[in-house]
């Protein structure tokens, strides 16, 4: 067995970036970029390297670079994940990074998650109806704790689309709402406040573009960067679908 | 050109943003909000422990009030705050939280019966009543004398958002993603929009409007080492700026967060220790008690941040090839609350150093947190010297937090600000000074020059890197104009700084596409934050006193005799190198609260002449009220009702309160 060498230097890593730029027509193409490592690099410490040494065009999005804000989902060796959490130390010595698909391209690793998720957000009204307005003043009302911590733990979704692109419905059904969307369904149908009944919920996601389109694949599931329950939530929402359909 | 017409334009989409523009929506008036990036991605979601409002419905939250809220607050910012605001904001903060509540903010509830907690290191049973069950908890937080912070797990920022951003999606407000406000549009002292440009196409419009706010949250990112998201460079704060007649109040006054993980600086929530976590030095002692004995690691922010750096200068920081840090333990806190109530925290130590904060302690370090300072505004949060500029949120100096917020305190302010401007933009669209009268030559002339600096860096003949640039200026702050401070370094950093602004004058750039450009962009912004820097720079260097995060090594005392006055910086003239600076004094005549000892830190004030007098005062009214309720002894002391839109004037019900 070799022992592990260690007086060698830092590893030299290559990021192979799938670069494009569609306002400017640049098609596709792969680009390597040389950076050496550095401990606890993470691929939002690589990707800054590479742009301010390198490249200072390179496009990609990062925000609050803690894993909390959902901007800089990319496919990492082929798989959604934030890379901003991402340490190279976990990634082999050749990295590549393409932009998330289904997104509209925006340039290299920038794609328009926002667009897509207000959309979704419009389809299917996530927010709660409630036909009457809170007296603000007036204490609140209760609700159980355990209730709250449940619909808190499908709230945690950061929107960072790497369901979308790991999504094998949305392939061949560009329509389909996709895990955020029949996870959005499952929490405002959890959250007491939100007056609509599963009538209403089967009025948006009732047919093959919302919870009758999945194909359980359940990629979604895998690659969720928060733990998501969403294997449990769209079988569950299926389930209470049907019951609404028939 | 294009010009976009609108009622209100606010720029920026986090929490204050949002909730302005929901508010002028609703009272009939048309709104766009301008985001760098989508706005659910916003700093807001980066709020981690909570929100303070005095509920008072947990056990260890019984008697609070707005008047304790208000007293916590007005110590916390060692009375550099605008007392008006502190009052007007305790007030809206309960209704905020209860907005959030219907809105869906799944906030965590309490549960009747006993349950273990750990306070000052030792396990504590409370026992909760059956009538606060399934109300809405709170946790402790540093320099509170209640359990006051209300939050869903320690993601409390995050489900704030989402529900106020899905509230706008509900109002059907369009959000023009991906578009930055470069200048103002403004003449003879009235604000009529902004030059806006497009970060994926480069293009410029022009967005006019009758009322603008500006909600682009703290400029962080001037230092090297902050938990600040990179989108945090105050260019919101600095277009004010640049319009030479708004100004900017207490620039010097940052927060530094006593526990960012080292050495990355992120994060991990003040709900850590508010939950019983302790801080810990290289031979593993538990140090605060030794230099608070009353709040130990619950004193603010600036108090803690400042005992943690002292006790690695004397010699017990944990040594690291990154340099030195202390400890966060918050394993005495259990696997099982760990899970449940600090799992953003979990995840980071997880993700980022690749340990179980259930069974290791965390390493960490203050770093540069947040910017009291800002866009200064009146308590309605309409800028000083810019009609029809509104500012909202912490890129506003509205002055709730003066030298030091409460940890809490600022995703509060985003809810509460954003609720009071959005009605009072929407009164000033109403009026007649909100009529729009602006000559489109104007725009044209505003847009032109804008696109000609831009067209300067893309196309001139300049050699400066914009990169390097930001890298010494982010130096400079972190080194030199940190937690301790002298007369020495200051000065070296602002000659320093001016001269990296005349050299930002000559930028020149290796990518000169007009569109998706991140080297224009750093160009155009660092010569923007470079300014910005040199307002907190030379702030403190001109402040020879102490006061709450402003820590000056030559001048350790708090002097109220002469310094109990905010801060304004100008930019008159584009090619100054220094902002000019004035000062407003607060007027201790008319405080509810007159300065004193903050009930931790130093206690070594310099008295301001009036203390004593307004002091007797107070002790007159509180005496002649005798049983008066605390609403009537209130009104004498420091009438504010006034201020208080009238949706939001109505009293807060508690538990067990019977006025």
């Amino acid at each position: 067995m070799m022992k592990k060498d260690t007086t060698k230097g830092p590893r030299a890593l290559t990021l192979r970036i799938l670069r494009s730029s569609p306002t400017e027509g640049i098609a596709p193409h792969w680009q390597d970029f040389h950076v050496e490592e550095a401990e606890g690099m993470t691929l939002f410490i690589a990707l800054n390297e590479v742009r301010e040494t390198l490249d200072p065009a390179l496009q990609f999005d990062f925000v609050c670079r803690a894993g909390i804000c959902g901007s800089c989902g990319m496919l990492i060796n082929g798989k959604p994940g934030l890379a901003c959490r991402s340490l190279t130390r976990d990634l082999g010595p050749v990295i590549t990074l393409a932009p998330l698909p289904v997104f509209e391209l925006i340039g290299d690793l920038s794609v328009n998650t926002g667009k897509w998720m207000r959309g979704t957000a419009e389809r299917l009204e996530t927010w709660i109806h409630s036909s009457q307005e809170a007296d603000l003043t007036a204490v609140e009302t209760p609700m159980e704790p355990e209730l709250a911590e449940a619909i808190y733990e499908l709230d945690r979704c950061i929107e960072c689309g790497c369901c979308v692109a790991g999504c094998g419905t949305l392939r061949m059904r560009e329509e389909f709402v996709g895990a955020i969307g029949l996870n959005k369904i499952a929490r405002f149908r959890l959250d007491p406040r939100d007056e609509r009944s599963d009538d209403d919920f089967y009025q948006l996601i009732g047919d093959d573009t919302g919870v009758f389109g999945c194909m359980s694949l359940l990629a979604c599931h895998d690659v969720c960067p928060k733990g998501l329950p969403l294997q449990t939530q769209i079988a569950f929402l299926r389930r209470k679908m049907v019951a609404s359909g028939v | 050109m294009r010009i976009i017409y609108t009622d209100v334009l606010v720029v920026g989409g986090g929490l204050a943003g949002l909730r302005a523009a929901v508010g002028a929506r609703r009272r009939g008036h048309d709104v766009i909000i301008l985001s760098l990036v989508p706005p659910k991605r916003s700093h807001s979601a980066a709020a981690q422990g909570g929100m303070q409002a005095s509920l008072g419905n947990t056990v260890k939250g019984e008697g609070d009030n707005e008047d304790v809220h208000f007293e916590d607050t007005v110590r916390g910012s060692d009375w550099g705050c605008d007392q008006d605001v502190a009052r007007l904001f305790v007030h809206t903060a309960p209704q905020a939280v209860r907005e959030l509540a219907a809105w869906g903010v799944p906030w965590n509830r309490i549960k009747a019966g006993d349950r273990e907690v750990i306070m000052d290191g030792k396990r504590v049973t409370l026992t909760e009543g059956q009538a606060a069950h399934g109300l809405i908890a709170a946790r402790d937080f540093g320099g509170t004398k209640k359990w006051r912070t209300c939050y869903v797990s320690d993601g409390t920022g995050h489900a704030m958002l989402y529900a106020v951003s899905d509230q706008a999606v509900a109002e059907r407000i369009p959000v023009h993603e991906r578009m930055e406000a470069l200048a103002l549009i403004h003449e003879g002292g009235r604000c009529h929009g902004a030059i806006v440009r497009n970060l994926v196409t480069g293009e410029l419009t022009a967005y006019v409007a009758k009322a603008t706010c500006i909600a682009t949250g703290g400029f962080g990112r001037i230092y090297r080492v902050t938990s600040n998201a990179v989108i945090n460079e105050g260019i919101g704060a600095a277009i004010a700026l640049e319009t030479g007649v708004a100004c900017l109040g207490n620039m010097e006054a940052v927060q530094f967060h006593p526990t960012t993980i080292f050495p990355a600086g992120i994060l991990v929530t003040e709900g850590c220790r508010g939950d019983g976590g302790l801080l810990k030095d290289a031979a593993g002692h538990r140090f605060m008690p030794d230099y608070e004995p009353e709040k130990k690691e619950l004193a603010s922010r600036d108090v803690v941040s400042r005992r943690m750096e002292e006790h690695i200068r004397a010699g017990h920081g944990v040594k690291s090839r990154f340099g030195e840090h202390l400890w966060l333990d918050i394993t005495l806190l259990g696997a099982a609350h760990i899970d449940g109530k600090l799992r953003e925290v979990k995840e980071i130590c997880q993700h980022f150093l690749g340990i179980d904060p259930a069974r290791d302690l965390i390493p960490v370090r203050p770093a540069q947190h947040y910017s009291m300072g800002g866009i200064r505004t009146d308590a309605r949060g309409h800028a000083r010297g810019l009609k029809g500029l509104f500012a909202c949120g912490e890129a506003a100096c509205w002055d709730l937090h003066g030298f030091n917020r409460l940890g809490g305190n600022s995703v509060a302010e985003t809810v509460v600000a954003g609720m009071i401007v959005g009605e009072n933009m929407a009164d000033f669209v109403e009026s007649a000074a909100g009529e729009l009268q602006v000559s489109t030559a104007l725009v044209r002339e505003c847009l032109e020059s804008e696109q000609a600096k831009l067209d300067t860096l893309l196309h001139g003949n300049g050699t400066e890197s914009g990169a390097e640039l930001m890298r010494r200026m982010q130096d400079i702050m972190t080194d030199k104009v940190g937690i301790f401070r002298t007369g020495e370094l200051l000065q070296s950093a602002v000659e320093e700084l001016q001269g990296l602004l005349v050299r930002s004058r000559r930028i020149g750039l290796r990518t000169r596409r007009p569109g998706a450009n991140p080297e224009l962009v750093t160009a155009y912004r660092v010569q923007k934050m470079i300014k910005l820097a040199l307002c907190v720079a030379y702030g403190a260097l001109q402040r020879t006193e102490s006061r709450g995060a402003h820590f000056r090594e030559d001048y350790p005392r708090r002097d109220d005799a002469d310094w109990l006055k905010r801060t304004l910086a100008t930019w008159q003239d584009d090619f100054q190198t220094l902002p000019t600076l004035d000062y407003e004094p607060l007027d201790v005549a008319t405080m509810e609260l007159p300065p004193g000892w903050r009930g931790y830190g130093a206690r070594n004030a310099i008295e301001h002449p009036a203390t004593v007098g307004r002091a007797a005062e107070i002790e007159a009214i509180r005496a002649a009220f005798g049983h008066a309720d605390r609403f009537t002894v209130q009104q004498a002391l420091m009438p504010f009702d006034h201020l208080i839109p009238s949706r939001f004037r109505g009293r807060n019900a508690r538990l067990g309160e019977t006025s």
